[in-house]
């Protein structure tokens, strides 16, 4: 449950997902820095958000799905089916494009996931409640109306709570798909402010349609095309300079 | 974009828009236009029609069902109180009394009952049906508890009488028959109704929320407890209520189990009837117009009026599911 310094970078090795017979990703290795943004870009279907769920295992979910190959986190092969999913997802946090709080009061979507796991001092929940909301700078927006249901909240707030849920459990590492593709533009630079922040005690790995999101957000950036990882890079390296001419076509708007 | 002489194109799912021309250019030559506007008014008029025949009918129902069952109380001199709170019916006596509080609590006791037994388990079946196994439960489950609905209320009856009252007769004290025979008879055949909207509310469940609560690391149980069950409790709840009114009204199968004594019961094992049955069971006997026979019309009235607040209800629960 506790932050731990010394954080090793995860990576993924020839890691493949089918959905029945279909080869949606195809035998991705990929290293993950530690505290770094990861950008994954490409056109849709391309596979990048099933590689992504594929991190925490919420393929698992789908009927169908089925993972080959390896992602390492922690000196643990989490797709060993011997894994324990809910201590694999308590340590990868996840924020999905549509904000998704549960129908429920401010306080108790983020006081939920420590409730899960067992947490039931009610002054423990409100640390862990205060802290994740002034982590994703909610917390000056709500700390009045904690009470209140979550769906209340504009768009952009519901998004940030829903980091902060995931932020209260304590990852080390945050999955986002399109985080803020179903935002304005207003919540969408409050996000991104928000995942620069984070950066600081998070590994973050994002899916976005928007090029000049990830170009802002990430410091490193892939192009995902098929299935495949074309190229994998610094982010200025990717944006300025791609060695593939599939994604200097994707970047520059040739297609996608 | 529709052009400036296009009529804006209504909602394709009403009826008097099926044989319009969608899509089609604008102008038209006069005599096209007339037949088109003649094809709008057919179809028009024919669902106006329908539904004013409907309407017709609810309403000349109710209004008849109302004037009959109400001259006992303005003509005959019977009380309302004594209706509902007697516990003596002697309506063919010297001294006719018309106390239905022994119907009333059995057509009560009855459903609820009915319903305290299927409510687990269809929502059960349909947890079973969306969570668990959806492949085993969409092509098992789900015909067998559909099959369920079609099977003809004398048949359940007739099963209660020769399996279930047998089986309370030889394992509790009293006859067998009784509100237990009839609750589980009810339950039975209010269960299709019950996993049916349950199904339906659990399938519509935003896969968000369950996604959202699975990446935090709760398990499956701890998702259904916390998240599935209490997010779509309003529409679980509507289908437990429509299973009561559904038991409420059913008269064949649980006359056939209940024993039909007009008294209130000591035990769940022992005689008791319900409003349907006394009416079934009196109609025959009586002549229209008599006392006896509008005071059976009172009973279908109670009956009647609680089908309403069952409706209500549900009313209420849609609303607050979708003001969640």
């Amino acid at each position: 449950m506790s932050t731990v310094a010394t954080r090793a970078a995860f990576y993924t090795k020839d890691l493949s997902v089918y959905y029945g017979e279909k080869q949606a990703v195809k035998k991705i290795g990929m290293e993950f820095p530690d505290r770094e943004v990861v950008a994954l870009i490409g056109p849709s279907g391309c596979g990048k958000s099933t590689f992504l769920r594929s991190l925490n295992r919420m393929n698992d979910l789908i009927p169908g799905a089925r993972i080959e190959g390896e992602v390492w986190i922690n000196d643990q092969n989490i797709c060993d089916p011997r894994t324990d999913v809910v201590q694999l997802r308590q340590q990868i946090g996840m924020v999905w494009q549509r904000p998704n709080p549960f129908h429920k009061s401010i306080y108790e979507n983020i006081a939920f996931g420590a409730r899960y796991h067992g947490i039931k001092d009610k002054k423990a929940l409100d640390a862990i409640v205060e802290q994740a909301l002034r982590k994703t700078a909610l917390w000056d927006e709500v700390k009045d109306r904690l009470n209140q249901s979550a769906l209340a909240l504009s768009g952009g707030q519901q998004q940030r709570l829903c980091i902060a849920r995931s932020v209260a459990v304590r990852p080390s590492i945050l999955l986002m798909d399109e985080p803020a593709s179903a935002l304005d533009p207003v919540s969408t630079a409050k996000i991104e402010e928000l995942i620069a922040e984070l950066k600081k005690e998070y590994t973050i790995v994002i899916v976005t349609h928007n090029m000049h999101q990830a170009a802002r957000v990430s410091d490193r950036t892939a192009f995902f095309f098929l299935g495949d990882l074309v190229e994998y890079d610094d982010t200025r390296t990717i944006f300025t300079n791609p060695s593939r001419k599939s994604t200097d076509d994707y970047i520059s708007g040739r297609f996608g | 974009m529709n052009l400036p002489e296009t009529r804006p194109s209504a909602d394709p799912a009403t009826p008097r828009n099926a044989p319009a021309t969608a899509g089609a250019p604008a102008p038209k030559p006069a005599g096209k236009a007339a037949k088109h506007r003649l094809e709008e008014w057919r179809g028009q008029a024919f669902v106006y029609l329908c539904v004013l025949l409907l309407v017709v009918i609810i309403f000349s129902i109710v209004v008849f069902i109302a004037s009959r069952g109400l001259t006992p109380f303005v003509s005959q001199g019977v009380s309302v109180k004594e209706m509902l709170f007697g516990l003596e019916w002697a309506p063919e006596a010297d001294h006719p009394m018309f106390g239905a509080l022994p119907f009333l609590f059995g057509s009560f006791s009855t459903s609820l009952l009915a319903a305290i037994i299927a409510a687990p388990l269809g929502i059960c079946a349909a947890l079973f049906m969306t969570e668990m196994m959806p492949k085993l439960g969409k092509t098992i489950l789900q015909p067998a508890i559909e099959l369920l609905a079609g099977i003809p209320s004398v048949v359940y009856g007739f099963v209660g009488l020769s399996v279930i009252v047998p089986f309370l007769r030889h394992t509790f004290p009293g006859q067998g028959v009784g509100i237990m025979a009839g609750a589980i008879v009810l339950s039975v055949m209010i269960l299709p109704t019950i996993t049916t909207i349950a199904t339906d509310a659990l399938r519509s469940l935003p896969a968000g929320l369950k996604e959202g609560s699975y990446a935090l690391g709760a398990t499956r149980w701890q998702t259904i407890a916390r998240i599935i069950l209490p997010t779509t409790l309003p529409a679980l709840l509507t289908g437990v209520v429509l299973g009561i009114a559904r038991a409420f009204g059913e008269a064949l199968a649980v006359q056939m189990v209940i024993g039909n004594a007009p008294h209130i019961p000591h035990s769940l094992f022992e005689s008791a009837t319900t409003l349907t049955s006394i009416i079934t069971l009196s109609m025959g006997n009586t002549t229209t117009g008599s006392l006896h026979n509008n005071a059976l019309w009172s009973l279908a009235l109670i009956l009647l009026l609680m089908t309403f607040l069952f409706v209500f209800i549900v009313r209420m629960l849609e609303r607050r599911s979708k003001h969640a």
